[in-house]
């Protein structure tokens, strides 16, 4: 959903080259949003607790 | 008359002894940069007339026994990124052609109180957002040992100038290689200090968070002459240098050196073998969330790039070169909550790292996947495989910019061709000096140099 809007976002402001990083930067977004750190708001995950992200 | 090769050191303990004087130096770094220049497209402005009149001052100053620091009368330039009083600081960008600095930025204020000449503002990868100095509004930096190949990025001009010895120094920007990528490429030292150490006000972002200010020089003294300028305290004693059969240092693999070019891979393994010899001790090392890196820089960078460029992008966006300008436009798509779980990422990275570190005095690992790419080329072979450029050439440096590690990069062998191979030692953060102190035991050891 996020990359379909993104896509067509980008078309309507005539970037149409952009199509191929979004769908990179979508990869890489997947990746992140599964990586075992993140919470979730069930209080369930074990997430880790980062040092100072400075 | 032939290029000087000498370094800060050496060169400031000659004008100190009188043996030359740094209008003399200062002049012929000027002419050749009028030799050089018009086919490395190393420098975007040259201050000719501005650094000999520096020059002349500091050899006043000289010759009446006030000697500044050891960079008093040391000809070097500064990446374009950075203000100057009086001068355009373009970011190598048409969408700053109006620009002229109002002020100096704080790092440039520290070298003119240092006494440090500055001979010129040198090309960059548009507002430093690449790593290979070919999208500039300039022309692209041409390395100095082959012109079809890139020198690195993005302070690629800095590279240039320093390996063609058209400057003893170099001070560039390092957001996520962008000080050790081109060092490596062109056989330089390359200094990233831990994050926060050295003032960015006055010098054009890409992200706040990830940016750092740094040197590109000829031996890791030299880098420590910069640092200690760069960060405005008066040097004092230097870290102990240890003795090689003490250090311990942990090498990184897996992710680390899966993907290298094979002649990358013999020279690191064959710097691991002398640093053996020379009798450091050395242990495996891994970073359990390597892998995760690249989405973690990638969502952080892009997403605050976009933040500082996204007026300019909807005013002026045709201004941009068109790849830099889809870059920052893709940042304009990262999600708040995305940017919030590279940030926790970066948390989980930052506590790896510095366990990595513990009981050691620092990690080696490769500095650059691969030797100097070819100008015009999308991807690169490594090994079997073809990578995109520049995720292969961030892939073992952006590392520290997210954890803020000081890191420095050292030449260590060269290929077939002659192109240089550098290797990355990290500290333990904000612990520079005991860094810089461990690189100058291990030196030696690193040795072959093919500086062009």
């Amino acid at each position: 959903m996020w990359l379909e809007n993104a896509v067509q976002d980008a078309e309507r402001r005539a970037l149409p080259d952009l199509k191929p990083l979004l769908e990179a930067l979508a990869l890489a977004t997947s990746a992140l949003r599964t990586a075992d750190w993140n919470d979730d708001a069930t209080g369930e995950s074990g997430a880790r607790r980062p040092a100072d992200g400075r | 008359m032939a290029a000087d090769t000498r370094s800060v050191a050496a060169l400031a303990a000659a004008l100190t002894a009188r043996d030359t004087t740094s209008e003399t130096v200062t002049q012929a770094c000027l002419d050749r940069i009028a030799e050089l220049n018009p086919a490395l497209n190393a420098f975007i402005t040259v201050l000719a007339s501005e650094a000999l009149a520096q020059a002349r001052d500091a050899d006043r100053e000289l010759a009446a026994g006030r000697r500044r620091s050891a960079l008093h009368g040391v000809p070097i330039s500064l990446k374009d990124l950075i203000d100057v009083r009086g001068t355009p600081t373009t970011a190598a960008s048409r969408v700053r052609e109006q620009h002229v600095a109002a002020d100096d930025a704080t790092v440039v204020r520290r070298l003119r109180k240092a006494g440090a000449v500055i001979v010129g503002k040198t090309n960059l990868h548009e507002f430093a957002l690449g790593t290979t100095n070919e999208d500039s509004a300039f022309g692209p930096a041409r390395h100095p040992l082959d012109p079809n190949r890139s020198p690195g990025g993005s302070s690629g001009g800095s590279a240039v100038s320093v390996a063609a010895n058209m400057a003893y120094a170099s001070i560039g920007t390092d957001t996520g290689g962008s000080i050790r990528i081109p060092s490596a490429m062109c056989g330089l030292v390359g200094l990233k200090p831990a994050l926060g150490e050295i003032p960015t006000d006055g010098v054009v972002p890409l992200s706040t968070t990830l940016d750092h200010v740094g040197p590109l020089c000829r031996s890791v003294e030299d880098a420590g002459i910069l640092y200690d300028v760069l960060r405005g305290i008066a040097p004092g004693t230097p870290a102990a240098r240890p003795e090689p059969r003490r250090v311990r240092l942990g090498v990184l693999r897996g992710y680390f050196t899966a993907l290298l070019d094979p002649q990358v891979a013999a020279a690191f393994e064959a710097l691991c073998g002398r640093l053996r010899d020379a009798g450091v001790e050395l242990h495996d090392a891994d970073i359990a969330h390597a892998t995760d890196l690249a989405p973690v820089y990638t969502h952080i960078v892009l997403a605050e790039a976009a933040a500082y460029h996204a007026t300019t992008l909807e005013s002026r966006g045709d201004q941009y070169t068109p790849n830099v300008r889809l870059r920052l436009e893709m940042g304009r798509y990262i999600l708040a909550e995305d940017y919030m779980r590279a940030l926790k990422g970066r948390g989980v990275l930052i506590q790896e790292v510095t366990d990595a570190l513990k009981g050691r005095d620092g990690l080696l690992l490769p500095a650059v996947p691969v030797p100097a790419t070819t100008i015009g080329a999308a991807t690169v072979g490594v090994g079997a495989s073809d990578e995109p450029v520049r995720n292969v050439t961030l892939r073992l440096t952006q590392l520290f910019n997210v954890t803020g590690h000081p890191a420095i990069q050292i030449p260590c062998g060269a290929t077939v061709q002659g192109l240089p191979i550098g290797a990355q030692l990290v500290g333990h953060r904000d612990a520079t000096p005991a860094l810089l102190a461990v690189a100058r035991a291990l030196e030696p050891a690193f040795t072959i140099r093919t500086s062009a």
